[in-house]
C-alpha cells in the first residue's frame, strides 16, 4: 500500500496539468468553468486541439493515435482535464465508435474512419435507443433488409444526443427477426445525409435541445458499412458499453462543480447547515475518487475491479446532489432562468434550475442506476 | 500509488484470520467467552502474543516488531470480522500507542515489552461522564507532592478497565495542559459492566491515587494524545470494515438460502437492490479506510487528524446503513442474541463511539470547508 504517485506518474500528471491549464484554448475552458453551454464549433475546436497534442484518443490502439498509457495514467489525464475545465473528447467518437471500429472493423473501415473520428472531422451520433427499447436495448425494432449488396433500413431511434450536429450515426439494426432477440442484431454505419434520414429535435425539461429522434425511411446503406459480422451487433454493443474502466464516474467534473459553487455561494456558506452539506458532499466525493483510483490501479489484468460498478451509481448521485445544492443556494434567483444576460441575478443562479433538471438524466443513461444495482446484485453478490 | 497488500502483509492476514476463525468461527464460542469476566479469552490473548500480533506497532527496542499502520489495520479488520473480543484496539493500539508515544525508554521497554508478550493488559482512561471525544484530560486532575504524583477524578467508560493491569490516564496538570499517567489497576476503585456488544468497560474512580507520569513529568501532551486518539479511530474504522464485510457476506448468503413463499429471498428485487446498496456503502468506506491508513504512515499530525475526521464520518454512516439493513434483510432471526448478525450491528454501534460518530466529525469538517477549494485524494 502506498499513497504517493510514482515519480513517473507524478511527472505525467504535471505534464497534463501544464498542457490543460496553459496551452489549451482559454475561451473553451472559461465556457466550461462558468457552466455555460459549449457551441458546436467549440466542441470541434476542443477535440482538434487535444488531437493535435496527442491527447484525444490515448486509449485507442497506438497505430491509430493511442498512447499505450496505463489505466492510472488515463485516469490522471481524465481528472486533470476535468479539473481544468477542458471538455472531454466527444464520447460518441472517442469512447464508443472509435474503439469499436479499431476492434471489429475492416482495414478499409479503419483507414476511412479512424483518423477522421479522432479529429472530429466526422461527428458521430449513437443510434441505439428506440421508443420501445430503452434499458431493454435488445428489443430494438429498426430493421435492415438486404437488397443486393446494400441494406435498406427502416425504423426510428431516439435520445440521439447532439444528433443535430451528427455527420454519421452508428446504428443497431435488426437483421434477423426469427432468432432470439440478441442474436439478430447488427451494427451499420449510416451517413446522415443519406436520403430518408430525418432528425427531429426533442425539447427537454431544462429547455434545451440536446437530444433528437432519428427516423429512417427506406435508407440505403452500402454493405461494406456493416461493422463486424452479420448478427454480431449485440456482442459489439456490449463491448462498446462495457469496456470502460476510466472516467465511469464524473469525479473531476463534480469536484470542480462543487468548488465553483463554494466560490459563488459567498456568505451563504456562513450557514452551518450549508457548510455541513458541503462537507458531506466533499467527503463522499473523496470516497468516490479513492474508489475510482482503486479500480484503475487494479484492473491491469484486463478484468475490471468489482467496485467499478459502484462508480456510475454513486458518481451520478453525487453529480445530482451538487446540482441540488446549487438550486437550494440560488433560491428565488433560480426563477430568473429566462432572464437576459444583463440580469442582476448571477449566471450560476440563473442556470441552477435547468442544470438541476438536466442532470436527472445522469442516473438514467448509460445503464440506469437500477441496472447498476442489478449488475451489483447479480454479478458481484451472486444474488 | 497502490492499494494492495504485499506478500508479507497477505501472509500476516492469513495467519491472523486463521487464528481468529479457529477461536470464533463459531459464534457460539464467542458468546461463551464474553458471557464471563474478563469478557475475552486469556488463552487467545496469549496466542496473539505468540504470533507477534500484540507487539506489532512497537519498536524492536520496546519488544515489538515496528510494523506499520497497514499491518495493524489488517489485524483490526480480521478481528472485527469474527467479533473477536480480545482488546487489541483498546489495549495495544490505544493504550499501548500512548505509552509508545509518551513513555520514557524504560517505561516503554517495561510496559510494551510485557504487553507484547501477552503478560499484561493496558487500558486507556481518557473519557469522563459527559465527555464527547475530547482529549483535554478534563474530569481527572493531577497533583504533585515532591516526586510523587496522585490523580483524582472519575473515568467512565474505560474499555476493559476492570481487567487492565495498568491504566493509562489522561489528567489535567497543576500548571495547565494535559499529562499522561500510569496507574496500577488494583489501586483504583473499579466497577465492571457489560457494553451492548458483549465487551466490557468500567467506571474507574481515582481518589488521590498514586500515579507515575509517562515521560517527562508536567509536560503538556495534548498533541500526542490527540494524534494517538486519531490513529485509534482510523484503526477502529479498520475493525468496522471487517465487521461490515461480514455483514454484507452474511446478508448475501441469507438471501440466497432463506425461502419464503416457496422461493429464495433473492427472487425479490426489493431485497437484492438493498443488498446492492449495502455493497456500495461498503466499497466507498473501504476506499476511505485504506486511504486514512496510508495517511497514518505518511502524513503530518494535521493530516492524520483530518483523515480521522473523514474516515470517522464515512465509516459511521456506512456502519449505520449496513448494520441496519443487515438486520432488516435477515428479519427476526437477526434480533436474537444467539445469531451473529444483530450482535455485529451492536458492535458497529460501539465502534462508532470509538470512531467519534458521524455528527462529531461532520461538525469538525464543516468548519473547514472554506479553507480549501477541493479535497484532494492524491495530495
Amino acid at each position: 500500500m502506498q499513497l504517493e504517485l510514482s515519480a513517473e506518474d507524478a511527472a505525467f500528471r504535471e505534464e497534463m496539468r501544464t498542457y490543460f491549464t496553459t496551452e489549451f484554448p482559454q475561451d473553451i475552458r472559461d465556457t466550461v468553468l462558468e457552466g455555460r453551454e459549449l457551441s458546436q464549433e467549440q466542441i470541434v475546436r476542443s477535440q482538434q486541439a487535444l488531437n493535435a497534442a496527442g491527447l484525444a484518443v490515448p486509449h485507442w490502439p497506438e497505430e491509430w493515435g493511442g498512447r499505450g498509457w496505463t489505466d492510472l495514467q488515463r485516469h490522471l489525464w481524465h481528472e486533470e482535464m476535468q479539473a481544468a475545465g477542458v471538455p472531454t473528447p466527444l464520447a460518441f467518437n472517442a469512447s464508443m465508435i472509435g474503439p469499436v471500429i479499431a476492434q471489429f472493423g475492416t482495414e478499409e473501415q479503419k483507414a476511412r474512419f479512424l483518423p477522421a473520428t479522432a479529429n472530429l472531422d466526422i461527428w458521430w451520433s449513437q443510434g441505439f435507443s428506440e421508443p420501445d427499447a430503452g434499458s431493454d436495448l435488445a428489443s430494438l425494432r429498426t430493421t435492415a433488409v438486404r437488397d443486393g449488396d446494400d441494406w435498406i433500413v427502416n425504423g426510428q431511434k431516439t435520445w440521439t444526443t447532439l444528433g443535430q450536429f451528427g455527420d454519421w450515426i452508428f446504428t443497431l439494426v435488426r437483421t434477423d427477426p426469427e432468432v432470439k432477440k440478441q442474436a439478430g442484431i447488427s451494427m451499420l454505419l449510416i451517413d446522415m445525409t443519406s436520403p430518408g434520414v430525418e432528425v427531429r429535435p426533442i425539447e427537454l425539461i431544462d429547455g434545451s435541445h440536446e437530444v433528437n429522434e432519428v427516423w429512417f425511411d427506406d435508407v440505403r446503406v452500402p454493405g461494406d458499412l456493416m461493422v463486424g459480422e452479420l448478427n454480431s451487433g449485440w456482442t459489439i454493443a456490449k463491448f462498446l458499453l462495457g469496456n470502460e474502466r476510466v472516467g465511469v464516474a464524473p469525479v473531476g467534473a463534480t469536484k470542480r462543480a462543487l468548488a465553483t459553487l463554494k466560490r459563488n455561494a459567498g456568505d451563504l456558506l456562513d450557514d452551518p447547515l450549508t457548510r455541513a452539506r458541503v462537507a458531506e458532499l466533499e467527503n463522499e466525493l473523496l470516497a468516490l475518487e479513492l474508489t475510482a483510483l482503486r479500480v484503475v490501479a487494479h484492473s491491469a489484468g484486463g478484468e475490471p475491479h468489482p467496485a467499478s460498478s459502484v462508480l456510475k451509481l454513486k458518481g451520478t448521485e453525487l453529480q445530482q446532489a451538487v446540482s441540488q445544492l446549487a438550486l437550494d443556494l440560488a433560491g428565488p434567483g433560480s426563477l430568473a432562468y429566462g432572464a437576459e444576460d444583463d440580469s442582476e441575478v448571477p449566471g450560476w443562479a440563473r442556470r441552477s434550475a435547468p442544470t438541476y433538471l438536466n442532470l436527472r438524466k445522469a442516473s438514467i443513461y448509460g445503464g440506469s442506476n437500477e441496472i447498476q444495482r442489478q449488475i451489483i446484485a447479480r454479478t458481484i453478490l451472486g444474488l | 500509488m497502490d492499494f494492495t497488500y504485499d506478500d508479507e502483509q497477505t501472509a500476516l492476514r492469513e495467519a491472523v484470520r486463521g487464528l481468529a476463525t479457529k477461536a470464533y468461527g463459531s459464534f457460539e464460542d464467542r458468546r461463551q467467552v464474553v458471557a464471563q469476566a474478563p469478557g475475552f479469552d486469556e488463552a487467545q490473548w496469549a496466542r496473539l502474543a505468540e504470533m507477534g500480533v500484540l507487539g506489532l506497532p512497537f519498536s524492536e527496542d520496546d519488544g515489538g516488531v515496528a510494523a506499520g499502520p497497514v499491518e495493524i489495520g489488517l489485524v483490526c479488520q480480521e478481528l472485527g470480522r469474527v467479533l473477536a473480543p480480545e482488546p487489541f484496539l483498546a489495549s495495544v493500539v490505544h493504550a499501548g500507542g500512548l505509552v509508545a508515544a509518551a513513555g520514557s525508554p524504560e517505561q516503554r521497554a517495561d510496559l510494551l515489552g510485557r504487553l507484547a508478550a501477552g503478560e499484561i493488559v493496558l487500558a486507556a482512561a481518557d473519557t469522563s461522564p459527559g465527555d464527547r471525544w475530547s482529549a483535554d484530560g478534563g474530569g481527572v486532575t493531577a497533583a504533585q507532592d515532591g516526586e510523587a504524583w496522585t490523580l483524582t477524578g472519575v473515568r467512565d467508560p474505560v474499555p476493559n478497565g476492570a481487567r487492565a493491569d495498568h491504566l493509562v490516564v489522561t489528567a489535567l496538570l497543576p500548571d495547565g495542559g494535559t499529562g499522561l499517567f500510569v496507574v496500577e489497576g488494583s489501586a483504583a476503585t473499579r466497577s465492571d459492566y457489560a457494553v451492548i456488544d458483549g465487551s466490557r468497560a468500567a467506571r474507574v474512580q481515582l481518589d488521590a491515587t498514586p500515579a507515575v507520569p509517562l515521560g517527562e513529568p508536567g509536560h503538556d501532551l495534548r498533541p500526542t494524545i490527540a494524534t494517538i486518539s486519531d490513529i485509534t479511530r482510523i484503526m477502529g474504522a479498520q475493525q468496522a470494515l471487517g465487521v461490515m464485510q461480514a455483514q454484507v457476506a452474511s446478508t448475501t448468503d441469507y438471501l440466497k438460502s432463506r425461502k419464503q413463499f416457496g422461493v429464495t429471498l433473492n427472487s425479490f428485487q426489493a431485497l437484492t437492490f438493498r443488498a446492492a446498496d449495502m455493497y456500495v456503502s461498503l466499497e466507498l468506506a473501504h476506499s476511505v479506510v485504506d486511504w486514512a491508513t496510508m495517511v497514518v504512515g505518511s502524513g503530518t499530525r494535521a493530516d492524520i487528524a483530518s483523515a480521522a475526521d473523514r474516515v470517522g464520518l464515512q465509516v459511521s454512516r456506512a456502519a449505520r446503513h449496513i448494520g441496519q439493513e443487515a438486520i432488516q434483510l435477515h428479519g427476526g432471526i437477526a434480533m436474537t442474541a444467539e445469531y451473529s448478525v444483530g450482535v455485529r450491528t451492536a458492535h458497529l454501534a460501539v465502534l462508532e463511539q470509538w470512531l467519534g460518530g458521524a455528527q462529531h466529525h461532520l461538525t469538525r469538517l464543516a468548519a473547514t470547508v472554506t479553507d480549501h477549494e477541493t479535497v484532494e485524494a492524491l495530495g
